[in-house]
């Protein structure tokens, strides 16, 4: 189906002379998901908003709920979104601060402090893609009792684009141009005509902070603001107490701006521990409500699940564990630095190697005994929002195959076992961090390997060096000294162009920006390159979709990128709690609306 | 005795300035920084977290930035938490009431069992008592903290319900039902570090106890006649209490330390668990505070514990 076919298609539906429900099972027949074809629906204004994106709220009063009492492993340690450099600190500032809008678990934006959700219809968007304006929702007060307006959000901007703040989301705010068109109103531009406009100011970035309390402190004296550890927001819980990496509470916001809301009267955020506890502190013993992000095996939590007191809660995001082939040599060093990319990598540059090694990991074991429901395997890169999900993908696992097609193309077996060609062995370094999942993953990638003649030496580094931008440190996944490696990378909004720009080639990680590039694998390809800068100027949603996917197949069907298994959000909570998550904002994007069933 | 202090405390001045020397090297030559969540977010750009790094001074030579460091620290300043952007002292006060409460009643549990059970056993060495006593010290001693903590955690919570294993700091409640509240979710923690420190001391004590029953002024006591109580009482625990005094001494920085393992298992907001969520995000300024802080400790415990043995045991004398 070309994208003719589908405009064709969409527009019968926008006329009435299509039902929608016709639209999906064509689109079915053709490959397309049946999500995919909603959103494509959603999207192009040819379905009514997104209205059923959020479950309804039932209680009919403010408050009466009693405590409700949230366990973190990992404890939060300072309350200014600006600050906030973990997913538990945004969380934790999220209790008191609200942005404009908040991503919905299935990838469309819901209004907080906005009146609406900018589009084209309402004129919020330019049409040429230049720049966005927010209307904001009025009669809304900071806990102090003062005003918040139009005002507050330009400071926001000012505040997180200062480079003497030394803000997180700086990155979000930088190239960005904010106006104040009314006390209510201000208009985002854009340097150039951006189809994804809903960053700044938007979820865990875009937590609005009060002008009045910081504005004395927009500079480097930052850190000195009292309100950085005595958070003054707009949401629904009001600050209580807060004592960095243990405990956070909070109170019920009698003069909150949505009807009916809160439900609790009180809010206990509890840190440390282990996931292990966290998850029998709700699912056996009931002592909390919801427990954040259980990396626990999933065996542990069937059985906590069997109790019946609690459930597991699987959000689909964003989030894939995948296997990078090195383009570049590892070994071989130029002008001090290894792995560059005037060098090519001498086994990986044949793609029949790098076709083995894809055939060679046993995605459905991954999913069975290593994750369950925390990992299901995949063949794409690019997995959600559904829209995005290319249908062209398929994964396979093939000892016999790999040894076929490396037989084929000349990769002999040596005395050793060891497959090589023109002195070129199949002996690979196979680097992650230390991670018993990953540890798993690595042992059973190896055993598959040996059996096709290709030996892989394991490698496995500390997370806060692996993961660290120290330049010093050979060990860092971003300097790649080894010929594969693996991670989970993360898709914190529901729009791939930040993710995607992985693969382009001016991303590429190098010595001369101190490794600092985002294309990691040093992947390069002038088409994918072309591909990516027409969809940064591309404001029609589902050309632009059709752009994501061909990205996502070019990188793929490459192999230098052989994605694993997706790793969607897994929480847990008691049964009786009515909550709203979302993959692709924090846990308490809308605490507001968080319920208790009795 | 003035002078001997005098020289102790010169003594005390390099051998601080040497620990915080070995302890910012080493904290400098380990690799990573705290942004590690900060790397695989593909929202913030790679020059943001390069800015911060450079920011926090992490990109300077290690002796400017020691030398930085230590002149702050001499004029009172700990600094600020990379994580936190607080300062550390606000940190570690925060964290200090919960350590000594917790950490305090259990030297206190393991006192009120080693010495009352280490003397009863010395006092009738190889009977019944002694052999079930010594069994048991050799049991708690053997089985680690984490390993007891976890049993008793299964039991207590999960099996019978009883205890909370969750250590809260904001419990609502006011008068008795906080202090109720409180009793009981310390229970777990409190009996965890105290059994354990209580074996080993109740072996030290029946050692001490033993050396000294076997002496002649014990002898001629109970030749004069004396009842048997006061002869244990008068002259053989008096005696035998100067080295297990210096024990104590030398174990009191622990309480201010705070209890690593135990800390985190009961999910006690205490000094031991700030210490290992500073090493493990690489929060230089807190882990340099909290080290530095305990070896001051450790020598002024020490030097405590000398000076009290003088006064025990008139023998000795200071020169």
């Amino acid at each position: 189906m070309t994208e003719d076919d589908l405009r064709r298609l969409l527009a019968r539906v926008k006329d009435g002379r299509l039902s929608r429900r016709g639209f999906v099972k064509r689109m079915a027949a053709v490959g397309f998901t049946a999500p995919m074809a909603t959103q494509l629906l959603a999207v192009t204004g040819a379905a009514p908003a997104a209205a059923q994106s959020v479950p309804a709220y039932r209680p009919t009063r403010r408050g009466g709920g009693g405590a409700l009492k949230v366990l973190y492993w990992q404890a939060a340690t300072l309350l200014n979104p600006h600050f906030a450099s973990g997913t538990t600190n945004q969380d934790a500032s999220r209790v008191f601060y609200e942005p404009l809008a908040g991503w919905a678990s299935d990838g469309t934006l819901h209004p907080v402090l906005a009146a609406e959700v900018p589009s084209i219809e309402n004129r919020g968007l330019a049409e040429d893609g230049r720049s966005v304006t927010w209307k904001l929702k009025r009669g809304v007060k900071w806990h102090d009792g003062q005003d918040f307006s139009a005002d507050d959000v330009v400071f926001n901007w000012e505040y997180a684009r200062n480079p003497a703040v030394a803000a997180v989301t700086s990155g979000s705010y930088r190239d960005v141009n904010v106006v104040k068109v009314d006390d209510y109103t201000v208009r985002v531009e854009f340097q150039q005509p951006s189809p994804f406009w809903a960053d700044a100011f938007v979820a865990a970035t875009g937590q609005m902070i009060p002008k009045h309390l910081f504005k004395d402190y927009a500079g480097a004296n930052a850190r000195d603001a009292p309100a950085n550890l005595r958070p003054v927001g707009t949401s629904a819980y009001k600050f209580v107490s807060f004592a960095p990496g243990d405990n956070l509470r909070a109170e019920l916001n009698p003069n909150y701006h949505m009807d009916n809301r809160p439900y609790f009267d009180t809010l206990e955020v509890k840190g440390g521990g282990d996931a292990v506890s966290a998850a029998r502190a709700v699912m056996q013993t009931g002592d909390y409500d919801y427990a954040w992000n259980l990396a626990v095996e999933d065996e542990i939590l069937k059985r906590l699940e069997a109790v019946g007191r609690g459930k597991v809660n699987i959000v689909e995001g964003g989030g894939i564990e995948f296997v990078q082939l090195n383009a570049t040599d590892p070994n071989q060093e130029v002008d001090g630095e290894r792995s560059s990319i005037r060098t090519q990598h001498p086994a990986f540059r044949d793609p029949v190697v790098r076709q083995a090694m894809s055939l060679l990991i046993d995605r459905n074991a991954l999913e069975q005994f290593i994750y369950g429901r925390g990992g299901p395997a995949t063949a794409n890169f690019l997995n959600n929002p559904p829209r995005f999900r290319s249908p062209n993908m398929r994964w396979e696992f093939s000892i016999q195959k790999a040894n076929e097609i490396l037989d084929a193309a000349g990769w002999a077996r040596g005395r050793d076992g060891i497959r090589a060609k023109d002195g070129v062995r199949l002996k690979f370094v196979y680097q992650t961090s230390v991670n018993a999942p990953r540890q798993r993953t690595q042992a059973i990638y190896k055993q598959a390997a040996q059996r096709a003649g290709i030996e892989l030496e394991l490698k496995s580094v500390t997370a806060s060096v692996f993961f660290s931008s120290d330049v010093a440190n050979p060990d860092t996944y971003t300097k790649f000294y080894a010929d594969m490696q693996m991670y989970t990378t993360t898709m914190p909004q529901a729009d791939p162009e930040r993710f995607m720009n992985q693969y382009t080639s001016w991303e590429v990680s190098s010595k001369a920006n101190n490794w600092q590039g985002r294309n990691i694998v040093r992947w390069r390809s002038e088409e994918y390159d072309h591909i990516f800068r027409e969809s940064q100027g591309e404001l029609d949603p589902v050309k632009r979709a059709a752009l994501f996917i061909r990205m996502n197949d070019l990188v793929v069907g490459s192999n230098h990128v052989i994605p694993l298994v997706r790793r969607p959000t897994v929480s847990g909570s008691l049964n009786n709690l009515r909550h709203v998550l979302s993959a692709w904002d924090g846990t308490f994007w809308l605490l507001n609306d968080w319920w208790r069933e009795t | 005795m003035l002078h001997y202090l005098i020289r102790r405390l010169m003594i005390a001045i390099p051998s601080l300035l040497g620990i915080s020397v070995i302890l910012f090297t080493v904290l400098a030559l380990a690799p990573g920084d705290p942004f590690e969540e900060l790397a695989t977010n593909p929202a913030v750009p790679p020059d943001v977290r390069a800015h911060l790094r450079a920011s926090l001074g992490l990109d300077d030579p290690i002796h400017l930035r020691y030398i930085s460091w230590l002149t702050a620290m001499l004029r009172g300043e700990w600094g600020f938490s990379f994580v936190s952007r607080i300062p550390v002292e606000q940190l570690i006060l925060q964290r200090l009431p919960t350590t000594v409460a917790v950490i305090g009643a259990s030297q206190i549990l393991a006192l009120a069992i080693a010495l009352p059970v280490g003397v009863y056993a010395a006092t009738r060495p190889y009977s019944i008592f002694d052999q079930i006593a010594n069994t048991l010290a050799f049991v708690g001693f053997s089985l680690p903290t984490f390993f007891t903590g976890l049993l008793l955690i299964l039991l207590f919570s999960i099996q019978l319900d009883w205890l909370p294993f969750v250590f809260r700091t904001s419990i609502e409640a006011t008068g008795w039902r906080w202090w109720w509240e409180m009793v009981r979710q310390s229970i777990m923690p409190v009996a965890v570090l105290g059994l354990f420190q209580g074996a080993a001391w109740t072996r030290f004590v029946r050692s001490a106890v033993l050396d000294v029953v076997r002496l002649d002024h014990v002898t001629t006591a109970r030749s004069k006649g004396l009842p048997e109580s006061r002869v244990t009482m008068r002259h053989v625990v008096r005696n035998a209490m100067i080295p297990v005094v210096t024990l104590v001494a030398l174990q009191m920085p622990a309480v201010f330390g705070g209890a690593i393992v135990t800390e985190q298992i009961f999910r006690v907001p205490g000094i031991g668990s700030l210490l290992i969520s500073a090493i493990l995000a690489n929060d230089t300024p807190v882990i340099m505070a909290v080290t530095f802080v305990f070896a001051g400790l450790v020598i002024f415990f020490n030097l405590l514990a000398d000076v009290l043995y003088g006064w025990l045991d008139p023998r000795i004398s200071y020169r």
